[in-house]
């Protein structure tokens, strides 16, 4: 177990002093969200009805583009090689940087939603539930993604690849965040959706590791 | 005694075997089909709601339950190749790939074209709809994987480890879009709702396209089969080729 967390954090460290890759992301995220109003007309009822979906949307496409550095990094300079030869099991070595993905990419994407909710005229009161909805749900985001990232971590053309993999995946996470948010509006209350969205999220880290050690095992014979 | 599928993994033995069952799958599937559209076209009544367009659905039926079962293939023949390394199942999954997307594109089609009279719109944001228009990004996702890869056992494997996620996140996108209220109607199952006037050419036009599946499969196998036969000749001559090349004029 060791190994598993001293490998944490040396990509969370990595993250910190390489520097720009939690920028980039933020950067996108904030610049998609604010084209929005400029294609759809700056009508803040609109805006305050889509808000949620449009955030999730915004939010999943920013972590698209920082799935890739999840393995292509290690891969290209050996690394990757190293840690399939050392004693972590693969499949623990898929979860650590996945889970440091999350750190770095999904908590801090999920922090400023609720920020950038201002832009799009968001409810005050759906404000609890974005952050709930988008912490719970982005661990699906890193663990589903790290298994398009892996897959691609050879392929030719792999940055476009990754998004026609990986989206389709990312659907139910979607429909389950968005639903949860303005469910919560509703009588019912979040409750339902938000589970759902919380047993994608365990599914995920659960079986996101395993098809992603599958998939670099056929890469790195 | 030897199964079935382990004599199969003899690609001559599947080449002998598939010449020989290929022309029967063909012509019962043109005879079945050439019947279920007389019956569908001139010997089933017009609907009294729908009209004649409900003969649309003799089509998109068939289609929409060949998109789920081509997946369905699709999964096993991945599993076989990770599992019991057989080397027919990724020639296999390569080859129904295509044909499945072309069968989800149809079904997706048919329906749209089905929905403009009968919904008033080409397409909706319906659960049914959705997840089959998902389904059909998977397919094209498991298409441009497989291309992506020069070195083609690793694009095979790589591409059946996709096709096993989806089948896991296939019920779930299901299940989540079920959700949304649907406007598709439900499943008949063949079974007491629908009349047989039009159940029984619906059974013929399903099994015949399951069938004209199967051929187009066959076919595209045999074809890979060759591909690949032809590769490695070319591999072997370029290599002998090459040794001539090197060796010392005498």
């Amino acid at each position: 177990m060791n190994s598993f967390w001293a490998l944490v954090r040396r990509d969370l460290r990595l993250a910190v002093r390489e520097g720009g890759a939690i920028g980039t992301a933020l950067g996108f995220f904030l610049i998609v969200v604010s084209l929005m109003p400029l294609g759809l007309g700056p009508d803040l009822n609109l805006l305050a009805r889509i808000a949620a979906g449009i955030l999730w949307i915004a939010l999943l496409l920013a972590a698209l583009l920082s799935l890739n550095r999840i393995f292509e990094a290690d891969y290209e300079d050996g690394t990757l090689d190293v840690l399939a030869t050392g004693t972590l099991p693969l499949e623990l070595v898929a979860t650590a940087k996945s889970l440091a993905h999350w750190l770095t990419t999904g908590i801090p994407l999920a922090l400023l939603a609720p920020v950038l909710g201002i832009l799009l005229n968001l409810d005050l009161a759906s404000y609890p539930i974005l952050v709930g909805t988008t912490l719970v749900g982005t661990p699906a985001v890193s663990f589903l993604g790290a298994i398009g990232a892996a897959l691609t971590v050879k392929a030719r053309r792999g940055g476009l690849l990754l998004a026609l993999v990986v989206l389709p995946l990312y659907v139910p996470t979607l429909i389950f965040g968005i639903s949860a948010v303005s469910a919560a509006a509703g009588p019912a209350g979040m409750g339902a959706a938000f589970l759902i969205l919380a047993a994608i999220s365990l599914a995920a880290v659960v079986l996101g590791p395993i098809a992603a050690a599958a998939a670099l095992r056929i890469q790195l014979q | 005694m030897q199964t079935l599928t382990q004599q199969l993994a003899n690609p001559t033995r599947f080449m002998d075997l598939s010449a020989r069952v290929l022309p029967w799958v063909a012509g019962i599937a043109a005879a079945l089909i050439v019947y279920g559209l007389y019956l569908s076209f001139f010997d089933s009544p017009a609907d009294y709601q729908q009209g004649e367009t409900v003969r649309i659905m003799y089509i998109h039926v068939p289609c929409a339950w060949l998109s789920m079962m081509v997946y369905g293939l699709i999964a096993v023949s991945s599993f076989g190749l990770l599992v019991f390394r057989h080397p027919l199942a990724d020639v296999s999954a390569k080859a129904a790939a295509p044909i499945g997307a072309a069968f989800t594109f149809l079904a997706l089609l048919t329906g749209s074209l089905w929905g403009k009279p009968m919904w008033g719109t080409y397409w909706v944001w319906d659960a049914r709809l959705t997840s089959v228009l998902i389904l059909f990004f998977l397919y094209l996702g498991l298409i441009a994987l497989r291309a992506a890869f020069e070195d083609e056992s690793a694009g095979a494997k790589l591409t059946a480890v996709l096709a096993l996620v989806g089948v896991t996140i296939l019920p779930i996108i299901k299940f989540s879009v079920n959700w949304w209220n649907t406007l598709h109607q439900p499943s008949t199952d063949f079974t007491a709702t629908v009349d047989p006037s039009m159940r029984w050419p619906l059974l013929v036009m399903a099994l015949g396209f399951t069938l004209l599946f199967f051929a187009m499969h066959l076919k595209a196998m045999r074809n890979e089969v060759l591909r690949r036969r032809v590769k490695a000749m070319r591999t072997q001559a370029v290599a002998g080729r090459d040794r001539l090349a090197t060796q010392p004029a005498e």
